[in-house]
């Protein structure tokens, strides 16, 4: 068991990596920037062109990217506690598939930014609520129920935006299968979703004990003073709407909620004190990292980061399954 | 000992699932000091009314009472610093030591904000000590042997430190020299701190010679209690498994085998 100092002496390397990928994601692109230039731009708003990059393009994107790598993992490792199961990621319940049908329709109908995340968040909460009711039928839900009526509404939803694909015109193709596979290129201004991030991992945080508990048994957690139901449905909701929010902002970006909190685990044990917010820093950072090779790999043709956060993701899972460590289903 | 207040009482308390009736009426007093042992058939409902009392599951009708609360009064915290629950079986879906297992005990007793102090883990140590697990308190939970696993969660119990001990079992997985080793531990805890238990159990022996007291629940929803001496004999306990016993003794002991 982690003690505090333990936890904030984690806490602070991982903020200090954020600040570092950060820092790399607002360096690197088509136009090179020092460190120091990079400084002096945020500092005296000054820069010309470089300062506009870094101002206008570069820093919207990596505080977005950090915001939504953030709730995507603090929204598996969420999860991952109220199905107990540590194969639990974000999208398992069914709120990306209800935010890409949401998404895909309002690109058809040809709506801009804003109209795509509007029906993407009301296609995430559609899902949300859908699954919800369904699960919650009498007696109160069981994990095992909630997950398959999550992993079966899920199914639906895929089956849904491949119809859209297939009868969608051309030209809107390209734009639907980057929101797909996650994409960070189209973000407007991080602020809402920077605070989202924060209001949840407050709202988290004072029941990290709680959490612990409710890992070992729903009934366990009751006996010792844990009072479930509004605890579970509490969870079920702020998890799903972080997931929203993440996905309304980049999409359907993969692997980020299944592996940082995984990783984490392995690292510094199933704590959720230090878990919760060490996922925050770790995914944030993760994305920041993926969408800076994204937008650098291959330039100037940018990638859609979901790709890389698969491609970075695959790997690592298999290896902690084949490790075999505590991945037990 | 009757101005005190009972650590568990149930009145009028009907327990079952769907339309089967497992208890009706129940009228249950459990004083500090006293154990309670629960005796019946696989599906007799020991495990559902156990659960009943531990506040985890609705009774059908009626009402239980810890120190003199009911649980909806009392909330799931303060409930915890009362009573302990020993499930039946129980499953590990993360990795964790054993030390940091034994120290959940110590949920009910923390604020919000707190940590667990050294004074915490020193609980946990003692009663991983009390179980024989002192050993392994760095090992994975995920690598205990049954036994072991039932030994961990009687730890935790310990760590938690209620008053009244509901235990479901606490006898399964374990060896005979656990078995007693166990026994003998609430034994000691009721006479030395005042603590009340109610145990499921099936060994009629080991009820006579550890528990003040029996509750027997019969396949028909009938019930019979009363003093170990009183209840547990070879009519009752024949009719109570569906099967011929034969009582066996040497004037301390009592033993019940098939006839």
């Amino acid at each position: 068991m982690p003690t505090r100092r333990r936890a904030l002496l984690i806490l602070a390397a991982l903020a200090g990596l954020s600040q570092l990928s950060i820092a790399l994601a607002l360096m690197v692109g088509s136009i090179p920037i020092s460190p120091l230039d990079v400084l002096a731009t945020l500092v005296d708003n000054g820069g010309g062109v470089a300062g506009e990059v870094v101002r206008s393009l570069r820093l919207p994107r990596a505080l977005t990217g950090f915001a939504c790598g953030g709730l995507l993992a603090l929204a598996g490792a969420l999860l991952q506690v109220l199905l107990r199961n540590p194969l639990a990621d974000p999208y398992v319940l069914g709120i990306s598939g209800g935010a890409g049908i949401g998404a895909l329709l309002a690109i058809i109908l040809g709506l801009g930014v804003a109209g795509v995340n509007g029906l993407a968040f009301t296609g995430a909460l559609g899902a949300m609520l859908l699954v919800f009711g369904l699960a919650h039928g009498e007696g109160g839900w069981t994990h095992s129920r909630l997950l398959l009526t999550g992993v079966i509404v899920a199914a639906g939803c895929g089956a849904v935006v491949t119809l859209m694909l297939a009868v969608a015109p051309e030209d809107r193709l390209r734009g639907m299968l980057f929101w797909l596979m996650g994409d960070l290129s189209q973000t407007g201004d991080p602020q809402l979703v920077l605070i989202l991030l924060a209001l949840v991992l407050l709202v988290s945080l004072p029941f990290a004990r709680e959490l612990n508990l409710l890992a070992r048994g729903a009934d366990v957690a009751q006996a010792l003073g844990v009072a479930v139901r509004p605890l579970r449905r509490g969870v079920y909701l702020v998890a799903s709407l972080a997931t929203a929010a993440a996905v309304t902002h980049a999409g359907a970006i993969g692997f980020i909620g299944l592996i940082v909190p995984h990783l984490v685990r392995l690292a510094t044990g199933n704590d959720q004190r230090l878990l919760l917010p060490a996922s925050v820093l770790a995914g944030g950072s993760l994305l920041v990292i993926a969408d800076t090779l994204a937008r650098t790999m291959l330039a100037p043709q940018q990638l859609p980061v979901g790709v890389l956060t698969a491609l970075i993701g695959v790997p690592v899972f298999l290896f902690l399954l084949s490790r075999g460590a505590p991945c037990r289903g | 000992m009757d101005h005190t207040t009972p650590l568990l009482t149930t009145r009028g308390l009907r327990v079952g699932i769907a339309d089967r009736t497992f208890c009706r009426d129940l009228e249950l007093r459990l004083q500090a000091g006293e154990s309670l042992a629960i005796l019946g058939r696989n599906g007799a409902g020991k495990s559902t009314l156990l659960s009943v009392l531990a506040g985890l599951r609705e009774a059908q009708a009626g009402e239980v009472l810890i120190d003199g609360a009911t649980y909806a009064r009392l909330g799931a915290r303060r409930s915890a610093r009362v009573r302990g629950w020993l499930p039946q079986s129980r499953s590990e879906a993360f990795s964790s030591t054993v030390l940091e297992t034994a120290l959940v005990g110590r949920h009910p007793h923390l604020a919000r904000w707190d940590w667990e102090s050294e004074g915490d883990a020193r609980k946990a140590r003692q009663a991983l000590a009390a179980v024989g697990l002192a050993e392994l308190a760095q090992r994975d939970v995920q690598t205990l042997s049954g036994g072991e696993r039932q030994r961990l969660a009687i730890a935790t119990l310990l760590t938690q430190a209620p008053r009244l001990y509901l235990l479901d079992e606490p006898l399964a997985h374990l060896d005979l020299n656990h078995q007693i080793a166990t026994l003998e531990l609430f034994a000691a805890l009721g006479r030395e701190r005042q603590i009340a238990s109610v145990m499921v159990l099936h060994e009629p022996g080991l009820a006579a010679r550890f528990c003040s007291r029996a509750l027997l629940l019969f396949d028909d929803g009938t019930t019979q209690q009363g003093s170990c001496d009183e209840v547990i004999s070879t009519a009752s306990l024949s009719r109570l498994y569906g099967y011929p016993l034969r009582e066996v003794g040497d004037g301390a002991q009592r033993w019940f085998m098939p006839a």
